[in-house]
């Protein structure tokens, strides 16, 4: 059983015990653990249940690469799914839970899987699914649901209570990865000048050196470690961060960091993590390396581990795997776990080594220590179900029918080799080399992922760059390297002299025993995560899945939360070898950024709750919202849908606005309206160009109603245009349109016609807009005295500047609800004080503030269009009846000539209609109209849709518009629309003109 | 009628790592010319000279800013907003130049404290190390447009729309929130 030891540990704090949990168990372990740590030290190495059979799972690994110790954290609101045990640093009062059994972790009943794993072989999804076809909800599904699957998500009602937040960063240099090469990488780019920024994704610098026994410059890593930190943070050029993983490298040098600012101390009131969005000259990736499993029978067992990881517990941790341990390997590296645990006490039962004859340094100081090794020879299979009891020795080239020796142990070390980080270097398009003697993908320096001066932007360095031997000289190159790329070109200090112990060459295996028998094959795990077995891309490669993109979708192989960063090499060596190719043939799969899984929550930074986007209030929203307003989204505004007065429904508030501003006087805050100021000697030229009319004709003092259209012709946006003088216009936009309009503006004036003088401006919020409609407008205007808004001072469709009750006013004499109409522009700053001053001065008219529901229900009793209901990207002026809006004199403006072209001259052209149903309900919105026969696939055929529907309190009955095929020349038919649940609506084909067809009543 | 003007978010503020003030009523004009245009009229008006690429020039209560090649920003006490307006609008007569006062369009904070940095690296992708004292940066803090002045050391201005002066104002409060020091700048 795994246990702590009584001494050691270069990363714990024995005199500050944590407590913790484990599914209710109370545990203790130190200050500095890991939650891997602390587990193990008390004794726990059954952690979880695999993906799909439900197999018994431990640790692995001891850093990012865990496949298997992923637990739920926290609890309620806080609860977490899938955090690595490895990963996650121990703190007071700290509770996990295990995942994926039912009902218990030590008695798991869906472990049945186990027993029938044929059934789940790969692509079983696809195999399975075929029939019958009743099976597929009611069967499949849930079954698969149930058993199949990790951590359950968080519930529905929780709520996340901690703050996340990003931030923006720049260097000339990243360097990501704080171990020893990354240190150097970082000192050398530093001390040429560089602005440098180094990120460690763990809370310790230095990596796996002090680990390994790296002696630098005659002395311990550690020394060395420590005496350059201290050069680093004594640079004003240089930011050092801990517990920061560099997550993605991205164009331009844009490098996603992941900082864990607060998980190892929660309650603090900092953010929970933080999202670095770095810009950077050049990236370093000092991301080292990482040991690979070995493919033998049982390799899942809980006591099994990478042989790399148990030496990080033993050394940093004081944590044992076990009492007696065998070691597996087909390298030396493997034989430092051996000395170290031999060192510390722990019973090594032997190393068993693949290779015939291991002579190397570090082999031969085992077999001095007394270390017993069995050369030539690999595990037949492990023993033991919940944890290892033993393994079963047999020769490597054997079919591993029989064993050569049997060893009692209860943990076993295995490795590998080991396979160079390149996520980071491969994220933007960095090549990799397949490296005959280490038997990895190593970057290419001559492929780099290049940047836009056509130069590398990633460089690696270290054992991230395939040095498994020395690194710091090539990391100090490589930092200098850097900063020269940036222009930064003093002189750095010599590299330290790593000197790491010399290393033989190893053998590779990717099948233990090489001639393994189905039996075995069929239970060496290569993703522990996802359950995908040798047995199982053997069979993916049988079936045709060659491609190793195909292979890994169809098994599932490498696309766990881990991403494979155990299984990749070891899985595309076996599909090779069904293959009967050489693995660079087979090549990788794509690396794909995050490195490791990263919170939604950072991703979504500040933008959650009341900032998940800006919401854009006029200067009278707190009247509005004091006043009962029902709120409607319009683009990132919100405007009133109705004035709610206490105790009235929706319904009745709007049929009563609607009411009130044809009988007296409403108003409306419209001052979300798009106002573009276009000005300059070729003003009128431009606006000619803008809108299908005619607007250079127009008299400075008037406005004119106008069409936008695109270049295809389709309508994009209308309003009314104000000519301020000769040389300004003033261009009034949709509500959810004037930033695109301005765009659009800017886009013509910039790309196209960069010599035509014009200058916009967009002054929307410099304005708040009051709409006064009704025939009481003018009673309740001139009470506020200053102007003269007489019919003949101010006909319909002109403006006025003026002092408007002592305001600063712009006032228009225009209406979009067909009534005598105002509306009045004062100062932004002064809008709240002029809607109350109406507010108050119409009191006695029965002034009414009315919503945009009623806006809407006053146009369509109207016939007026509004863009977005009779508009859909696919509509032309034509089809709406506004023909009378087209200039015919002028040679061109946008959306002329795409209005030519066939499509648009069809004269089947669905039609702008109004439609009455014959009861005088209301139409459904976007109902189509039916016409007899089907089409090919079946679907009845259409003649038309209703584009807007509304009941009309003026007229006591239904209104509608809609779009229908030769509508106008159809006046008084009576179509069939198709309602909810196969019910028709019969509606007549009308005029779309409801009240006042003369205009008399905006006239007055 | 003073009574009758209000600005954004009267008296919005802060304290947390960084001191927040909404600004209050400023005036504001949009300039938009060929440069070599407009100097003389603003040097006349003003007394200012025309600031460098992404620089402010100020005198008293007036400061120019640079916006684009083709754009300045004169930032002035509130009510003198329209009389200098007009008095520009006179003296670029007949030249192709747009004036406009845009004082009303926009909400204007305050920040100021040794992390103000800090805090706004947090939302606007700027390098505040080459930022120096009379820079400005049209840039964007989450997600709306903003204009960031450096005024002096330590102390910023930030100019965006009025009508996300709550979103801008609950934006700084957030990423000033007391505990949160990315520790990024020195």
């Amino acid at each position: 059983m795994s246990h702590r030891l009584a001494s050691g540990g270069r990363l714990i704090d024995r005199r500050q015990p944590v407590n913790f949990s484990f599914n209710g168990r109370q545990m203790s372990g130190f200050a500095g653990d890991t939650l891997a740590a602390g587990l193990l030290g008390a004794g726990q190495t059954l952690l979880g249940r695999s993906f799909k059979y439900h197999r018994p799972r431990g640790v692995v690994a001891s850093g990012a690469e865990e496949p298997n110790a992923l637990l739920g954290l926290g609890q309620g609101d806080r609860f977490e799914p899938n955090q690595r045990a490895t990963t996650t640093e121990l703190f007071e009062g700290l509770a996990a839970t295990s995942q994926n059994h039912w009902p218990r972790l030590e008695f798991d009943l869906l472990a049945l899987n186990n027993l029938v794993p044929q059934f789940l072989t790969a692509g079983f999804y696809y195999k399975t699914f075929l029939w019958p076809r009743a099976f597929w909800k009611h069967v499949y599904e849930p079954v698969i649901r149930r058993s199949a699957g990790l951590g359950e998500a968080p519930g529905p009602r929780t709520r996340d209570p901690d703050r996340y937040e990003q931030i923006y960063a720049f260097a000339d240099v990243m360097v990501i990865g704080g171990g020893i090469a990354g240190l150097q990488a970082a000192l050398a780019a530093a001390e040429s000048g560089a602005r440098v920024a180094l990120w460690e994704q763990s809370a310790h610098w230095g990596g796996r050196a002090p680990v390994d026994g790296i002696e630098i410059d005659g002395t311990p890593a550690e020394d060395w470690i420590t005496a350059t930190l201290a050069r680093l943070a004594a640079m004003e050029n240089v930011q050092l961060r801990l517990r920061t993983m560099g997550a993605g490298v991205h164009d331009h040098g844009y490098v996603l960091g992941y900082e864990r600012v607060s998980d190892h101390a929660p309650g603090d009131d900092a953010p929970r993590h933080r999202l670095w969005r770095m810009r950077a000259g050049r990236i370093i990736t000092a991301t080292g390396a990482i040991e690979r499993p070995l493919s033998f029978a049982g390799n899942d067992v809980p006591g099994v581990m990478l042989a790399s990881a148990m030496r990080d517990y033993l050394v940093n941790y004081a944590v044992a795997p076990g009492q007696e341990v065998v070691i597996v390997t087909n390298n030396d590296d493997a034989y430092r776990t051996a000395l170290a645990l031999r060192r510390a006490g722990i019973g090594v039962a032997a190393v068993v080594d693949a290779r015939a004859d291991p002579a190397g340094p570090l082999p031969q100081a085992a077999r001095a220590a007394g270390i017993r090794i069995l050369a030539g020879s690999g595990i037949r299979k492990v023993k033991g179900g919940r944890h290892v009891k033993g393994v079963e020795v047999c020769a490597i080239d054997s079919r591993g029918v029989a064993h050569t020796a049997q060893l009692d142990c209860d943990a076993v070390g295995m490795s590998g080799g080991w396979s160079p980080v390149v996520h980071l270097w491969s994220h933007c398009g960095g090549k990799l080399i397949w490296d005959e003697g280490g038997h990895f993908f190593r970057p290419d320096p001559a492929r780099p992922p290049l940047g836009q001066d056509g130069a590398g932007f990633v460089l690696a360095c270290g054992s991230a760059n395939g040095d498994l031997g020395p690194v710091l000289g090539d990391a100090q190159a490589t930092g200098c390297r850097a900063a020269q790329a940036m222009g930064a070109d003093g002189a750095a200090s010599d590299a330290g002299r790593d000197t790491p112990a010399e290393m033989a060459e190893m053998e590779p295996v990717w099948i233990m025993p090489r001639a393994a028998e189905y039996d075995l094959r069929a239970k060496m795990w290569l993703d522990f995560q996802n359950d995908v077995k040798v047995s199982d891309i053997q069979l993916a490669a049988r079936e045709g899945f060659h491609s190793v993109e195909h292979a890994k979708r169809y098994t599932t192989l490498g696309m766990a939360t881990d991403q494979g960063k155990l299984s990749n090499i070891n899985g595309l060596a076996i599909l090779s070898d069904a293959l009967g190719q050489p693995i660079p043939a087979t090549g990788t799969t794509t690396f794909r950024p995050p490195y490791t899984p990263i919170s939604l929550a950072a991703i979504a930074g500040e933008a959650r709750g009341p900032l998940f986007q800006p919401l854009r209030r006029t200067p009278m929203q707190d009247w509005h919202d004091a006043h009962g307003a029902d709120w409607e989204p319009v683009g990132q505004w919100r405007r009133p849908f109705a004035y709610l007065r206490k105790g009235e429904g929706r319904t009745a508030a709007v049929n009563r606005e609607v009411r009130n501003v044809r009988t007296g006087v409403g108003m409306l805050d419209a001052s979300t309206l798009g106002k573009i100021l276009v000005s300059g000697p070729d003003a009128a030229r431009f606006m000619d160009m803008l809108y299908t009319g005619m607007m250079s004709s127009l008299k400075p003092g008037r406005c004119r109603y106008g069409l936008m259209c695109n270049e295809n012709g389709f309508l994009m946006d209308d309003g009314v245009v104000a000519r301020l003088d000769e040389g300004r216009f003033l261009v009034h936009t949709t509500s959810g349109g004037a930033d695109h309009i301005h765009g659009w503006m800017e886009d013509w004036l910039q790309c196209e016609w960069w010599d035509w003088q014009v200058h916009t401006v967009n002054m929307t919020e410099q304005f708040a807009q009051v709409a006064v409609a009704g025939p009481k407008a003018r009673h309740l205007l001139e009470r506020l005295g200053g102007m003269d808004l007489s019919r003949e001072a101010m006909p319909f469709m002109s403006f006025a500047e003026g002092a408007l009750g002592g305001f600063d006013a712009r006032v228009f004499r225009i209406s979009f609800s067909g009534e005598l109409g105002f509306e009045i522009a004062v100062p932004a700053s002064q809008g709240r004080a002029l809607w109350a001053r109406l507010m108050a001065e119409g009191a006695d008219l029965d002034v009414m503030p009315y919503g945009t529901e009623a806006l809407h229900i006053l146009r369509a009793e109207k016939g007026f269009i509004m863009i977005g209901d009779e508009t859909d990207g696919t509509v032309i002026p034509q089809d709406l009846g506004l023909n009378w809006a087209i200039s015919k004199k002028k040679t061109d403006f946008l959306g002329k000539r795409g209005m030519e072209r066939v499509a648009m001259q069809d004269p089947d052209r669905w039609t702008l209609v109004g439609l009455e149903t014959l009861h005088g309900t209301v139409l459904p919105h976007g109902a189509l109209a039916l016409a007899p026969g089907h089409n090919a696939n079946g679907q009845r055929q259409t003649q038309g849709r209703v584009t807007s529907s509304y009941y009309s309190a003026n007229l006591g009955c239904g209104i509608a518009m809609g779009l229908v095929a030769n509508g106008p020349d159809r006046m008084g038919e009576v179509l069939d629309f198709a309602g909810p649940k196969d019910r028709i609506i019969q509606a007549r084909i009308v005029d779309p003109v409801r009240i006042d067809k003369d205009g008399e009543r905006q006239n007055v | 009628m003073s009574d009758t003007w209000a600005s954004a978010l009267p008296q919005a503020q802060f304290d947390g790592l960084i001191r927040i003030r909404e600004a209050g009523l400023c005036g504001m004009i949009t300039l938009r010319g060929d440069p070599a245009a407009l100097a003389g009229p603003l040097r006349a008006q003003t007394g200012l000279d025309m600031p460098a690429q992404r620089r402010i020039v100020s005198a008293g209560a007036l400061q120019l800013a640079w916006m684009s090649p083709d754009e300045l920003l004169l930032c002035l006490p509130h009510a003198e907003a329209p009389t200098m307006v007009a008095a520009l609008q006179t003296a670029l007569a007949g030249q192709f130049a747009t004036v406009a006062n845009v004082s009303d369009a926009r909400a204007v904070f305050d920040l100021s404290g040794p992390r103000v940095r800090d805090v706004l690296a947090k939302l606007c992708p700027v390098d505040f190390a080459t930022l120096q004292p009379g820079d400005i940066r049209r840039s964007r803090a989450a997600q709306v447009a903003a204009a960031i002045l450096s005024l002096e050391d330590d102390q910023f201005r930030i100019i965006c729309f009025r009508s996300v002066a709550g979103y801008m104002f609950d934006l700084l409060a957030g990423a000033a929130a007391p505990g949160s020091d990315p520790a990024l700048y020195p």
